[in-house]
């Protein structure tokens, strides 16, 4: 390759649509194949409505996917995403108690709540030098203690319409579809922001240097403490998101976080990120979320119990660390 | 009697190659047991890899090793080991977390039953203690890691006795021990000579060479030049046979008068754990090598400046106002810029593309949430593709992944970055290592390029051509200090003789004013 030497040199039009074939992240290939596995069981699901339905139930997942990303690119994994979801699903039915107009101020609450235990992990990660798997799996135990401390084991309280609203409401009239998910709004509007920060600015390209090379990006001026806090603090925030969602669409629910922090890693790697920093995009990892929700969607209209969605998952880790490793080391 | 004898060990034609380097050429020593024989020579000039061929971690590609008259071959340091020749690294081989009878005979516990005989491992690691004299110094079940570095040494060397070694390799020995320790090393050695063991170092101490040695062994390019008894050379004629080389490559002309201009950067009385009492002026338009034996404290002068290990004490100046400069970012800030040594490791990104290699620095210094532009800044929306053209870089796009560049090229994307960020004092960090002779022809010219544009450079390099080739101006470092400064066209012989703490024509007179620290270490 080194050999060619001019740059931006005409490529014919077969090369370039090959070499652009070549860059689309595979996940997008995948995430086809399964809406039509999808669509052979049950044409029903997608129809409009019934696409809706499955990013309405995939939002969480997929905001969380995002957030993700973020401490993955940066060279970290954040474990503690899932319980931060059930605290704010029982820190919201806690704080609302039954009264609608403390819906406002509880979100923000839970917003505070959700940064802080971010910044907390990116403190421990960037000053303490723990590594993130354990201070995030320190923060998930400790979250989740502290959870089930707040109700007293059992769930108590129930959450308000209106705060269930951005989980389960709709918004009607709409043309067209007729009606459409707050939850997909939520998610557009997330995916958006995350996307124009971590393609579009400054903060991402930093985070992506953090993750290729820390020492490299030190002697760059980068100052990689500080990105790799606002990397857990971006999850966190997005783990609260999930949460509110997850909240309105389920209901209170003292685990209702449980497991999700395992499927959003899987998602991001399924969208290409790769596990020990430096490589990674938003819209794909977005894209392995909604493929990750397709799946588990798919294995049930095929009849497969439950708990085979589990073994199903860890297949597809190990297999697409596999895939990345082994296409990483042939295109050296 | 040493003399009567037959040598213990003899290298006979020795050859060794190395992928586009010939690291030994030709090679023939001979070892006497009951002496001391020092290895010495300019960094690369083929002293380690001599002793790894000894020690068999290494296999000749020609020539012969002889030990006690017959031919050997070792295909696993292990074999050389038990035939009597142990090698101490300077990176000692010791597991940490177990005891120093653990280390001692790993692999070769005695036992009882199946089991490690305790009572018998520690009595043998008393006694094998007791030869090196630090049977009240060292417990025999204290952990390897609670142990000073002078402690460690010890271990090693008791454990090289416990295999009853008859040669001693070691890297140099005291470069990691304080006054007193070295006192300890010597007694030990002479003590090990007496009872008829040949010791081999490296060492880049010449107090310690014409202290220690009976012969010295001069090394340079993987050639043999002499071996000459230590109480019939001085050490300027030690130094001429490591040095004097044609300068047979094409450097770029030297800065004339008029283009030096200001000081740029200024330091004074700089310390830190590693740096002792730096003063240094740079100037702008200015080249200024720095030279030094490994572990001089070269590396770690760029690193103080640029503010990765900063300065403790002292006072950095850049252009006449004192700055602080504790942080990389800091310095690149003041706009400073730092091509490090180690590409892989501290320059590149190897994932990212070219563009996103090279606007780092100036993104580092822009607000987080600032919308990127791809190939440049704001102000300069194609800067990426005008500097790759500028160094040369061959590349197919500016948004290849910098992992698939050659060495050279990954060279060049290093120093594009620093010039995206503007930077007018720079500083190098072996900027040629490891790249081959074209690129590093044009590496020289960009650096000379700068300067002219009025770039203060500061060039770190253990290649004496280089710094010699290069340079207005000499800085030498020995020891954590500046030991000395030389105008442009200075010899490698002037060069070497600060560099090994020497200075010359006083063989044994105490150089001043750095009496002590001669003495230190």
């Amino acid at each position: 390759m080194a050999q060619l030497s001019t740059i931006g040199q005409e490529k014919s039009w077969r090369d370039r649509i090959l070499s652009g074939l070549r860059s689309v992240s595979p996940i997008y290939v995948v995430l086809i194949l399964l809406l039509i596995g999808i669509g052979t069981q049950n044409p029903v699901f997608l129809e409009p409505s019934g696409i809706l339905n499955l990013l309405r139930r995939a939002a969480p997942l997929m905001i969380l996917t995002a957030g993700q990303l973020f401490v993955i690119v940066s060279g970290g994994f954040d474990l503690s995403v899932g319980s931060i979801m059930s605290l704010t699903v029982i820190g919201a039915s806690l704080l609302i108690n039954n009264d609608p107009t403390n819906a406002w101020w509880v979100i923000l609450v839970l917003f505070g709540i959700g940064i802080v235990a971010g910044l907390i992990n990116g403190a421990l990660v960037s000053y303490l030098k723990v590594p993130s798997l354990i201070a995030t799996l320190g923060m998930l135990l400790a979250l989740r203690g502290a959870g089930l401390y707040w109700t007293g084991g059992a769930p108590r309280g129930y959450l308000t319409d209106n705060f269930r609203a951005f989980g389960r409401g709709w918004l009607e009239p709409v043309p067209w579809v007729e009606r459409f998910p707050y939850a997909v709004i939520v998610l557009i509007v997330v995916s958006a922001i995350l996307i124009y920060l971590f393609h579009y600015t400054n903060l991402g390209r930093q985070l992506l240097a953090v993750g290729d090379n820390p020492r490299a990006a030190k002697l760059a001026g980068i100052q990689v403490e500080k990105m790799r806090i606002v990397a857990f603090a971006v999850s966190a925030v997005t783990a609260v998101i999930a949460g509110i969602l997850q909240g309105g669409f389920g209901g209170v629910n003292p685990d209702a976080g449980d497991g999700y922090e395992l499927q959003a890693i899987s998602a991001a790697v399924l969208g290409g990120a790769v596990l020990l920093g430096g490589r990674g995009s938003v819209p794909a990892a977005i894209a392995g979320a909604l493929a990750l929700e397709a799946l588990f969607t798919l294995l049930n209209l095929l009849g497969l119990p439950k708990p085979l969605r589990d073994a199903v998952q860890g297949l597809i880790i190990i297999g697409a660390v596999a895939y990345a490793a082994f296409s990483g080391r042939r295109s050296r | 009697m040493a003399n009567a004898q037959l040598p213990i060990l003899e290298a006979r034609n020795i050859t060794k190659r190395f992928p586009g380097v010939v690291a030994l050429n030709d090679v023939s020593i001979q070892f006497m047991p009951g002496e001391v024989h020092a290895v010495v020579g300019e960094n690369g000039a083929g002293k380690s890899t001599l002793m790894k061929l000894l020690a068999g971690a290494y296999t000749p590609d020609e020539g012969e090793l002889f030990f006690q008259g017959s031919s050997i071959s070792f295909n696993h340091p292990r074999e050389a080991q038990e035939v009597g020749i142990s090698i101490i690294y300077q990176e000692f081989n010791l597991l940490p977390e177990r005891t120093v009878a653990q280390n001692i005979f790993l692999g070769r516990e005695p036992s009882r039953y199946g089991v490690v005989d305790q009572r018998q491992l520690m009595r043998q690691t008393q006694a094998v203690l007791q030869r090196v004299g630090a049977e009240t110094m060292i417990s025999p079940d204290a952990e390897v890691k609670t142990l000073s570095i002078a402690q460690q040494q010890l271990v090693e060397i008791a454990k090289a006795l416990s295999f009853d070694s008859k040669v001693l390799i070691m890297d140099e020995p005291t470069a990691a021990l304080a006054t007193h320790e070295v006192e300890i090393l010597t007694r030990l050695i002479h003590k090990l000579i007496a009872n008829g063991m040949a010791v081999i170092f490296i060492s880049h101490r010449f107090t310690e060479v014409f202290d220690l040695a009976k012969m010295i062994t001069v090394l340079k390019d993987g050639q043999h030049v002499a071996t000459v008894a230590a109480d019939a050379a001085t050490p300027s004629q030690v130094i001429t046979m490591m040095v004097g080389r044609e300068l047979d490559q094409y450097f770029p002309e030297l800065a004339r008068a008029d283009e030096i201009g200001a000081v740029a950067l200024e330091v004074v009385n700089g310390s830190n754990a590693k740096l002792h009492d730096i003063s240094l002026k740079l100037r702008a338009g200015e080249i200024v090598g720095v030279s030094g034996l490994q572990g001089s404290g070269r590396t770690e002068l760029a690193q103080a400046i640029f503010g990765v290990e900063p300065f403790t004490s002292g006072r950095i100046l850049v252009k006449g106002t004192e700055r602080p400069i504790k942080t990389p970012k800091a310095a690149i800030n003041l706009r400073m810029g730092f091509v490090t040594e180690d590409r892989k490791a501290e320059g590149i990104f190897p994932n990212q593309p070219l563009n996103d290699n090279i606007l780092a620095p100036v993104r580092a210094l822009q607000a987080l949430l600032r919308r990127i532009k791809r190939f440049g800044t704001a102000e300069k929306p194609q800067l990426v593709l005008e500097l790759v053209q500028q160094v040369d870089v061959r590349t197919p796009s500016i948004q290849q992944e910098v992992q698939y560049l050659s060495g050279g090229n990954q060279q060049k994307v290093v120093l594009a970055k620093w010039l995206a960020s503007t930077c007018d004092i720079l500083i190098f960090d072996e900027p040629t290592r490891g790249i081959d002779v074209d690129a590093k022809a044009s590496i020289h010219e960009m650096i000379r390029d700068l300067a002219q544009a009025g770039t203060a450079v500061l060039m770190i390099s253990s290649e004496l051509p280089e710094v010699i080739g290069m340079s207005d101006r000499i800085v030498v470092m020995w020891d954590g200090r500046i030991s000395g400064e030389l105008p442009a066209g200075a010899g490698e012989e002037a060069i070497m003789h600060l560099a090994t703490g020497h200075q010359e024509s006083h063989r044994t007179a105490v150089p001043e004013p750095r009496g002590e620290g001669t003495l230190e270490l």
